[in-house]
């Protein structure tokens, strides 16, 4: 017996939360990072679920350019917070507030 | 057995998620976000994409990981104190907002695909073959310009990270 | 070459001096001002009497209209249009002649005066809506002349405006005249209400075609001409100082005395008396009003003379006297005779502004001195002032030949002649007191010894002469404005034919109601002559009275020996009868109780607190939301997600 597409589904949905509480709760930047891949990773997973339900491609392409773009991002963000530790010492995001009143 | 393999890599990839989350030694994070992508590439090899399964192990696992790895020795990222910050308000917004986001788009995903049945693999149609006659036809442009992106963002991240010259401010640890 | 159609030019002229003078014109250009200010009322005389010529040789004196700007609105048509008849033609000449011999006393008057130019403005602007006020063909233009009087009245009593009293008189008169105002206003609705139109002539045709509806009960248990006849009464009560509006015509003296001639004995005062002069129709159909305004008329008359008697300030004594002779006016009107009332006013706009003025010269010589029992022995250093002041004080006194004693004895006869014979007895007592006050101060001021200060003394001299011409000019008016209206009785009794030119004049204006019988008063021949010879026999006593008390160089003298022998008499006519006082405590207290509070209450606590309240819920929401904007960079992200969850909510279900 095959496993239902649904339950594809669920799981990209529970990483994608999972991820998204831990980028908003913790502290440290690169934990920070680590659960927005997460989050992208839940996406694909998605993507590539419906890909399979609807027999279209496209799903898998999109996935793919994902992914690249994904990679780009880590590279300068990563960067980022290279450049930022230089300069604050500190890559807890609780210090960035810069944008305070 | 497809349902047990399933199970076994779904079961995987949520507990590791879930360390991720919860870890506060960033290695430790990184190394479980490793173990969630790679259970991911399984889901993918199982949803009939090989292609993409072994790009998400090359790509993620092998690539973007290791920079994660490089990053957090060359910062020295120490362990955090407690995962959560002395926000309990933040904490718990962000657990509620997740809880409903994954609520709802389950119970979306519930009411749309519940008793769909699974359409059988299309070997041809998903064949390497196939997605990369796609990937160099319908989507050449966004290939060359995933290209040229990837360029800037190397180019951005080497200038972005060097070494302050005499002056400027900053300095590696 | 007709000059009718541009009777337009009458108010406009002085409209176009005051604008220019007023915004163009600057403060040491005072040629320039006086040529415009002086020059305007002018010009415009010029063209009056030209249109007055005209008109003369009209057949008929037939009335001439010219409309200038047709407007209606709805059910209401009010059309900006002049209309010159035989009553408005008189106004227009007392108006114009008047007027511009006063303006061109100002031009010395107020020849030191640092507000010269704004003087100008102000009292051309005065003039143009005073004669807006008479040429008007409907009740709407004659009340837009009307505030606008009133609004140059307050801007003229307060003209020095930096001192302590003037703003004061000048506010007091406004408010008062708008009391009256209020009420006039009144009746005019009422009259639109019932009739549809406010032109004198539709007006007057409505009415004649109505009669029962003028007679019907309309409100206050009066009828519809009851109403309307006592509420513009009222409004005259407020504009021509009659009780118990009169308060502001003594304060009044505050402004510069040039105004005190013109404004307030001359031509704003006499509005009210133009007025029921023009609504006599409707006065006619309310004969209970009627005799009311009569009462009122003599009572004022007998009230204000008694107070002028008492009076140490000479402006105050005019102005008194002045609410006296307006209360004759009214004593006419209300006996029915209309026309004598305007031939009152006529002959008293001469003689008044005669002594008005003549009053500004003294006060000019005396350096400023208004008090006259610091002058005396005056006719010595002023004697042109002198004598034309003697002159109006004759006319006023009713001597004959001079004007007063015709328009005056014509009054009271039409009392005697009404079977009103109280009235006539008050009005022949107030003849007598007149003459008596006004000798005292001709006494006290130009006879006898000099009462005032070495250095006033040296300071006395006459006028010059763009004071004395015009006092001159007045004075032949005083003693000859009499001549035109010579009652018929006097002239059966010099055997020849009736060459009461004034009355046929302004016969056509009063209306007659058919089935009712004219105000015919036949006096015999011997009641004429007694009447006449009581008038004179009167004024004669009062003057001789005066002449005992105060003449002979006798001075101050009397007054003083009238306050001890009757203290508490002397000093309520010398205060007045503390109507002031009265008022004072009755309404201005009250209302300046009711204005603090709307002040201190309504206004500060409720709008103003309002407005804080809503400020300060303003910032208060400001300052909560600031809290979002922490610059925590997490709480931000969340931000992020719960929006992002909303739109997504939002779009699926």
């Amino acid at each position: 017996m095959s496993v239902p597409i649904l339950w594809y589904l669920l799981l990209a949905g529970a990483l994608f939360a999972i991820g998204a509480f831990g980028a908003l709760t913790r502290r440290s930047g690169i934990a920070v990072f680590l659960s927005i891949e997460l989050m992208l990773n839940a996406a694909n997973l998605t993507l590539v679920a419906y890909s399979r339900l609807l027999g279209d491609r496209t799903g898998q392409m999109l996935v793919f350019f994902a992914l690249a773009v994904a990679a780009a991002e880590a590279a300068v963000g990563l960067a980022l917070f290279i450049g930022i530790y230089r300069l604050r010492r500190t890559i807890d995001v609780g210090r960035m507030n810069l944008m305070r009143w | 057995m497809e349902l047990a393999i399933f199970v076994l890599l779904a079961g995987t990839a949520l507990g590791s998620a879930i360390l991720v989350v919860f870890h506060r030694n960033p290695v430790s994070s990184t190394m479980s976000l490793v173990v969630t992508l790679v259970a991911t590439a399984g889901l993918f090899l199982m949803l009939g994409s090989p292609f993409l399964a072994a790009l998400q192990i090359l790509l993620y696992t092998g690539a973007i990981l290791v920079l994660f790895l490089f990053v957090i020795m060359l910062l020295n990222v120490r362990r955090e104190r407690t995962i959560h910050s002395r926000a309990p308000g933040l904490t718990w917004g962000a657990a509620i907002c997740s809880a409903i986001f994954a609520g709802a788009t389950m119970r979306l995903f519930w009411a749309a695909y519940a008793t769909a049945p699974t359409p059988p693999l299309d070997a041809e149609a998903f064949s390497l073959r196939a997605v990369a006659r796609e990937l160099f036809s319908t989507y050449l442009l966004p290939f060359e310009i995933i290209g040229l992106l990837l360029l800037v963002a190397v180019v951005a991240a080497s200038w972005i990270a060097k070494r302050p010259g005499p002056g400027e401010p900053g300095e590696v640890p | 070459m007709s000059l009718l159609p541009y009777l337009w030019l009458v108010p406009a002229l002085p409209f176009l001096g005051a604008a220019v003078n007023g915004l163009l014109v600057r403060n040491r250009h005072k040629g320039l001002a006086t040529a415009i200010g002086v020059g305007a009322p002018g010009l415009s005389l010029f063209v009056a009497l030209a249109c007055l010529w005209e008109f003369l040789h009209r057949p008929g004196h037939a009335p001439f209209e010219l409309l200038l700007y047709p407007w209606t609105a709805g059910d209401l048509a009010v059309d900006f249009a002049f209309l010159l008849d035989p009553l408005s033609a008189v106004m227009l000449f007392v108006v114009t002649f008047v007027g511009f011999w006063i303006h061109v006393y100002s031009a010395g008057y107020m020849a030191r005066e640092p507000g010269y130019r704004r003087y100008f403005a102000y009292l051309n602007l005065f003039m143009g809506a005073m004669l807006l006020l008479v040429l008007g063909n409907n009740y709407v233009v004659m009340f837009i002349g009307w505030e606008g009087v009133g609004l140059c009245s307050y801007l003229l009593i307060g003209f020095h405006f930096d001192q302590d009293v003037p703003p004061k008189a000048g506010r007091k008169a406004f408010i008062v005249n708008r009391i009256g105002d209020f009420a006039f206003l009144i009746g005019l609705f009422a009259l639109f209400a019932s009739f549809g139109t406010l032109d004198y002539d539709k007006l007057n045709m409505a009415i004649l075609a109505n009669l029962e509806l003028a007679r019907a009960p309309f409100c206050l248990g009066l009828s519809l001409a009851g109403f309307v006849a006592l509420c513009l009464f009222v409004g005259a009560m407020g504009k021509s100082a009659q009780i118990p509006l009169y308060v502001w015509l003594p304060d009044a003296m505050a402004g510069p005395t040039p105004v005190s001639a013109l404004i307030h004995a001359a031509t704003m005062v006499t509005a009210g008396v133009y007025m029921v002069a023009r609504t006599n129709l409707v006065y006619q159909l309310a004969p209970g009003v009627l005799l009311f305004v009569a009462v009122i008329g003599a009572l004022t008359a007998i009230f204000a003379a008694s107070i002028g008697l008492a009076q140490n300030d000479i402006k105050k004594v005019l102005a008194y006297s002045t609410v006296s002779q307006l209360g004759y006016m009214f004593l006419a009107a209300g006996v029915g005779a209309y026309i004598a009332a305007i031939f009152h006013l006529a002959t008293h706009a001469f003689f008044k502004a005669l002594l008005f003025l003549g009053s500004g010269s003294v006060i000019h010589g005396m350096g400023g001195e208004q008090d006259m029992r610091k002058m005396g022995g005056l006719k010595s250093h002023m004697p042109a002032t002198y004598r034309t002041f003697l002159i109006g004080t004759i006319a006023i006194a009713g001597i004959p030949p001079l004007a007063g004693f015709f328009s005056k004895d014509e009054i009271l006869a039409s009392t005697f002649a009404g079977g009103h014979f109280v009235l006539w007895a008050v009005g022949l007592l107030t003849a007598g007191l007149t003459a008596c006050y006004m000798f005292r101060v001709v006494y006290l001021t130009f006879h006898g010894k000099f009462r005032g200060t070495r250095d006033q003394e040296h300071h006395l001299h006459e006028s010059p002469k763009s004071m004395t011409v015009p006092l001159i000019i007045l004075a032949v008016g005083a003693v000859a404005a009499g001549w035109i209206g010579i009652p018929a009785g006097m002239w059966e009794l010099a055997g020849t034919e009736d060459r009461n030119l004034f009355h046929h004049f302004l016969s056509p204006v009063i209306a007659t109601i058919p089935g009712e019988g004219g105000t015919g008063h036949a006096l015999s021949h011997t009641a004429e002559i007694s009447l006449i010879l009581a008038s004179i026999g009167i004024a004669l006593a009062g003057i001789l009275i005066a002449r005992r008390a105060w003449g002979g160089g006798r001075g101050v003298a009397a007054d003083e020996s009238i306050a001890k022998a009757a203290p508490a008499f002397y000093r309520l006519l010398e205060n007045k009868y503390y109507v002031d006082e009265l008022y004072d405590r009755l309404f201005v207290r009250p209302l300046a109780r009711l204005a603090r509070f709307c002040w201190k209450v309504i206004d500060t606590v409720i709008i103003d607190g309002g407005l804080h309240v809503v400020a300060f819920l303003t910032e208060l929401t400001g300052d909560l939301g600031r809290f979002t904007t922490t610059g925590n960079v997490r709480q931000y992200a969340l931000y992020f997600f719960a929006g992002a969850l909303a739109l997504f909510w939002w779009m699926i279900f």
